[in-house]
């Protein structure tokens, strides 16, 4: 059980003083508390700049919160340093919106770097990768290199990186943001399996409700660094209490409603001419484009069993 | 033809010699240099104010005494350093007489090219290192050196081509190989043949080393295939 009270984090880095904005405002958190039971696929959803990076960041502290606690399993953690943060660290897994694999490691051994990290023996290394791998479903990659494989398969050898320790939390920064629409509902798949197989709490940031809605149990809602809204996801996307809750629903209809999507869609594609040339899925734009095509395959007839799971929860 | 012959036969050891001394100075000035220059790149890289362990006055420090190795002209810390070097290697002559100038005007020089390579490693790597519990050095030794590996080769042929016409240099203070050759022959003695042959092996040289950095960089660097 993860327990957060009365968490703030500000940023008093000079870039922060000298260009506030909605990312390195001067409070990227206020006042959230939330709790997170074993078990839970957790979603923290908002617009951008709403904190939810940072809200994850602070619970393996690879952001030092300015003022509350979290406790992980009843402990404090918020004070940890050396050789205990770095076993927080370790016990908990995280993949990125990018990916964030090892170059100029082969698949096998970007999966058993956290292992290696703990000075595991090669061969214990080895063949805890390869089984990690076949849970992942490609195994038969494990000689490839990252830069050889699809944004798919890239997000399922940093899943079964991030499984290597054994952890008990899974924390998913933007997990499938950079990914297309069956591509996403392949990890989502992945993820909710996990959870339910292995028993790992996950807790998944997106801007997406179709993620959510997809995976996660509860959800809780950011806007502009404060907890405007948490609880059962059917719950609070049924009945919404907050207005950057129904904000978000309403962004998400737009998105889904068939001629604004031809629309947007037409845009996307002109948009997509434009920045053929420049890093796939890092322009905020796109991202928005990935929302929307995520959005509107949910209710797509081929996504219906997938949907259908993602009701079950 | 027959000439050509005949200046091999009266050269040809000469020039072998001096470019056997030049591969020598050379190679072993740009091995010690990065043993200097890796920690001086790694650790102007850790305390840099967005590092793993921000310095500011470690960081400055370091910053200046790369700044200055590296804006001292050549051939006056050739003879400035002539008594460390005595003192270091007996003798302020010959190849290793140019090994310790060699190494202390490329050390700085090598800490920034290393610094460059650094940087290049996608700081989302770092974190991820980070998010699995890897400790300082490990993400040093496992992240930022592992991943930069091909960026690092290029520099070492780019850092190897520039000692090697630093050499020619230490050739006027009696270093031997092919920049003294080159002077000696062709500058002192008007013997332009010689001269000549001296330049010619050293773009040969040159090109081949830089034809091995990038060919090697290239084969190891897994990205884009």
């Amino acid at each position: 059980m993860i327990q957060i009270e009365h968490l703030s984090k500000s940023f008093a880095s000079p870039a922060a003083r000298t260009h506030p904005s909605p990312e390195t405002g001067q409070h990227a958190l206020h006042d959230v508390s939330l709790t997170i039971e074993d078990g839970d696929i957790f979603g923290i959803i908002g617009s951008s700049g709403a904190g939810k990076s940072t809200l994850v960041r602070c619970i393996n502290l690879l952001e030092r919160p300015t003022s509350g606690h979290i406790s992980v399993d009843g402990r404090e953690i918020t004070g940890y340093k050396g050789r205990q943060l770095l076993q927080l660290r370790a016990s908990m897994g995280m993949i990125f919106q990018h990916f964030s694999l090892f170059q100029q490691r082969s698949v096998l051994r970007n999966v058993s770097f956290p292992l290696e990290i703990q000075r595991k023996p090669r061969r214990v290394c080895e063949s805890r990768a390869i089984e990690l791998l076949e849970l992942v479903g490609i195994a038969e990659k494990e000689q490839a290199y990252p830069s050889q494989l699809s944004g798919g398969q890239q997000q399922r050898v940093a899943i079964a990186r991030a499984l290597a320790n054994n952890p008990r939390v899974m924390l998913c920064d933007e997990a499938t943001s950079a990914l297309d629409t069956a591509t996403t509902a392949s990890i989502l798949e992945l993820l909710h399996s996990i959870n339910a197989e292995l028993g790992v709490t996950i807790i998944v940031i997106t801007h997406s409700l179709a993620v959510t809605e997809r995976i996660c149990n509860r959800i809780a809602v950011l806007d502009k660094g404060r907890l405007v809204e948490q609880g059962a996801t059917r719950e609070v996307l049924r009945n919404p209490q907050s207005q950057a809750t129904r904000e978000l629903i309403a962004a998400d209809r737009v998105a889904a409603f068939p001629a604004a999507a031809c629309e947007s869609a037409g845009k996307a594609g002109e948009r997509a001419g434009k920045t053929a040339d420049e890093a796939a899925g890092k322009d905020r734009g796109e991202a928005a484009t990935e929302g929307t095509r995520g959005a509107a395959g949910t209710r797509s007839p081929g996504d219906t069993g997938l949907a259908c799971k993602g009701a079950d929860l | 033809m027959e000439a050509l012959q005949t200046f091999f036969e009266n050269y040809g050891a000469l020039l072998a010699r001096g470019t056997l001394d030049t591969l020598l100075m050379t190679s072993v000035s740009t091995l010690c240099a990065y043993i200097l220059g890796i920690p001086l790149g790694i650790l102007v890289t850790i305390t840099a104010p967005q590092g793993l362990r921000p310095h500011p006055v470690c960081n400055t420090v370091l910053g200046w005494i790369l700044n200055i190795g590296r804006s001292i002209p050549f051939i006056i810390l050739l003879v400035a350093l002539i008594p460390l070097t005595r003192f270091l290697v007996g003798t302020a002559l010959g190849v290793a007489g140019a090994i310790v100038p060699l190494v202390f005007a490329a050390a700085p020089f090598v800490g920034r090219m290393v610094e460059q390579s650094l940087a290049e490693v996608d700081d989302g790597l770092v974190e991820a290192a980070q998010s699995f519990g890897a400790s300082l050095w490990q993400i040093v030794y496992k992240v930022l050196l592992r991943e930069s590996v091909p960026s690092l080769i290029r520099g070492a042929s780019i850092t190897f081509i520039t000692l090697f016409g630093y050499s020619a240099m230490a050739g006027t203070v009696g270093a031997g190989g092919l920049g003294d050759i080159a002077i000696r022959y062709g500058y002192q003695r008007y013997q332009d043949d010689v001269m000549l042959a001296a330049v010619l092996l050293c773009i040969i040289l040159v090109q081949i080393v830089q034809t091995i950095g990038d060919v090697s960089a290239r084969k190891i660097d897994k990205r884009n295939r």
